[in-house]
């Protein structure tokens, strides 16, 4: 934390708790897509002008306009890609309001439970 | 096709306070207390007319000289603190958790008698606003109920290294032998499973005896003395049944039990009524002239018309100007590195000092219990010998439902009125017994103390916040503490 001091041990429990989901997020617990043996890469979205499960030119995902993780708010807002995500209009309508930055925050995109 | 989801920002829910020319939040969700910095402070005052936008932050951010991912990173932070959050987030409604059916007890208090030689007029026991109901009931708790108790404990206790057993009465000196019966026999069954029980008691002090005090003494039994002050207080509504004030008879007792009980802290609990609200001269005559190490004042518990003891709202800005004179006092002492002995700060900053979050005001009902001398269960000892209360007996144990209904009613995400109050991490409402007396229902939340709770948690953040800008290791003498009364 740089901005904030805890100052008493609840504060402390919370700083512990947001130093260990940074901890996580160094962790190798991603599978990139460039990693060898490379995964299954599914085909889509060559119809549309959105990144989507894609890769560029050389096979990799370096190279895309928008990082990958940038799809899932095609899922999201605008349900083009048809795949199962949170109902934002009706039951959960903060599902991404802690995801402000989807290439640092998309680990908060969890699972709804209805 | 794809628009991206623009995130506004308002404020979270918190209470700022200064202090030493710092800035600190109490966050009520959490408990939790931050210090925060100039940056923060203008992110909050940026929030303070409404919702603003996730990049006109930013963008205010940079135009203040921060750069675009130090400003992003200050977003971040107070919104994984939840300092601001997004608009969009749904708060949820206030939780009422199922009580836990096997909550481990940890304490007991044994109303050893419900009979006491003196008749103070704003009694709960006795007094106007009496809910026991004791004809026809047992006067004195046997040693085989007290014992059924004791077992009783143990048995409830499971997992807790240490359990704790609190004499009450009436007056619990009126039934001694029963009390020292009960940590002979307690102590032999403890050690059985390789446990302990420590002791403490409330008296009026009036039957003290040398040999008492000692044996008091030798086993470590915290005493808490009713008293109201100097003599003309003390002696206003702390009488004999013929009328005659108790101070002349307590005085010489109370110099006998501090100067030779030497193992516990021995503290003075006032009970603050009509024309009793003077609590500086009532501190400095307990404090220096009698001696306790520490004094605890609360307001007289009564309905709302308030007899002829109740505190009105001027009695009660007396109370608050004393209060806040004594801990003046007492930050004076902090700043130094001396503990006043006035506790009402002391037990409010403990509580901070661990961020107390509490789903219910007390222990009520959860690790404590009160126990009538018939061997009745009770929430605490305010509700003992009061049938409309029961929660069961020590030979056939709890009846879960009436505790679950209980706890029930008095969590404080069932209490509508606190859902908005920043102060509810600390009060959660308020004392069971005292919103019964007041309101006839023990879950409803003590409305006619708001502002005063909100008020003195203030005061005390405000010495949190100096201490921990001008001698914060003082602070760590709290982290252990335990309440006393």
């Amino acid at each position: 934390m740089k901005h904030l001091k805890p100052l008493n041990a609840k504060a402390r429990r919370i700083e512990a708790d947001l130093a260990a989901q940074d901890n996580a997020a160094l962790e190798e617990d991603v599978v990139a897509l460039q990693q060898a043996p490379r995964p299954h890469v599914p085909l889509g979205c060559s119809l549309s002008f959105s990144p989507g499960w894609e890769v560029d030119a050389t096979g990799g995902t370096a190279g895309l306009c928008q990082p990958v993780e940038r799809d899932i708010y095609d899922c999201y807002v605008t349900c083009f890609w048809p795949v199962q995500v949170a109902d934002h209009v009706n039951y959960s309508p903060d599902w991404a309001s802690n995801c402000a930055a989807a290439t640092k925050d998309w680990r908060n995109l969890d699972i709804v439970f209805p | 096709m794809s628009a991206p989801l623009a995130h506004r920002y308002r404020a979270g829910e918190m209470h700022r306070f200064a202090a030493a020319g710092a800035e600190f939040v109490y966050l009520p969700s959490a408990g939790a207390i931050f210090a925060f910095d100039e940056a923060t402070a203008g992110i909050l005052a940026r929030l303070s007319a409404g919702i603003v936008a996730h990049g006109d932050l930013v963008a205010g951010l940079v135009d203040d000289g921060m750069t675009a991912a130090d400003a992003e990173g200050l977003l971040r932070e107070l919104r994984l603190v939840r300092l601001i959050e997004a608009e969009n987030v749904v708060t949820p409604g206030p939780k009422v958790d199922a009580p836990p059916a096997d909550y481990p007890l940890q304490a007991l208090v044994l109303n050893v008698t419900n009979q006491c030689n003196l008749a103070c007029t704003y009694c709960y026991e006795f007094g106007a606003d009496k809910i026991s109901t004791q004809t026809g009931k047992p006067k004195y708790m046997t040693p085989e109920t007290a014992r059924a108790a004791v077992d009783f404990l143990l048995e409830s206790a499971k997992g807790r290294e240490a359990v704790h057993v609190t004499f009450f009465g009436g007056e619990t000196l009126m039934n001694f032998r029963l009390l020292k019966d009960v940590v002979g026999y307690a102590d032999a069954r403890a050690a059985e499973t390789g446990r302990r029980v420590t002791y403490s008691l409330t008296t009026n002090a009036t039957l003290l005896t040398d040999p008492i005090i000692d044996f008091l003494s030798e086993h470590a039994v915290g005493v808490t003395v009713s008293i109201d002050g100097p003599q003309d207080m003390q002696d206003a509504r702390r009488v004999y049944k013929s009328g005659k004030g108790s101070y002349e008879v307590i005085l010489p007792r109370l110099k006998a039990l501090i100067a030779r009980h030497t193992t516990r802290a021995i503290t003075a609990r006032v009970t603050l009524s009509a024309g009793v609200t003077d609590v500086v001269r009532i501190y400095h005559h307990l404090k220096h002239e009698i001696g306790f190490h520490e004094i605890g004042f609360a307001p007289v518990t009564t309905t709302d018309d308030g007899h002829d003891f109740g505190l009105n709202g001027d009695s009660m800005g007396a109370v608050l100007a004393g209060f806040h004179a004594l801990a003046d006092e007492w930050l004076e002492y902090a700043l130094r590195g001396q503990m006043h002995g006035f506790s009402n700060v002391s037990e409010t900053l403990s509580e901070l000092v661990s961020g107390t979050n509490k789903s219910h005001p007390c222990g009520a009902g959860l690790g404590l219990l009160g126990v009538s001398p018939s061997g009745d269960l009770s929430p605490c000892h305010r509700f003992t010998d009061a049938d409309e209360h029961v929660l069961g007996h020590v030979d056939s144990g709890l009846d879960q439902d009436k505790r679950a209904d209980f706890l029930t009613r008095g969590h404080v995400g069932a209490k509508y009125e606190c859902t908005s109050c920043w102060a509810r991490p600390l009060c959660a409402g308020g004392c069971h017994h005292e919103a019964f007396v007041r309101y006839g229902d023990t879950g409803h939340a003590n409305l006619h103390y708001c502002d005063w709770i909100r008020e003195w948690t203030d005061r005390v953040l405000d010495i949190y916040g100096t201490l921990a800008v001008r001698n914060p290791d003082f602070l760590d003498r709290f982290a252990d503490r335990k309440g006393l009364s």
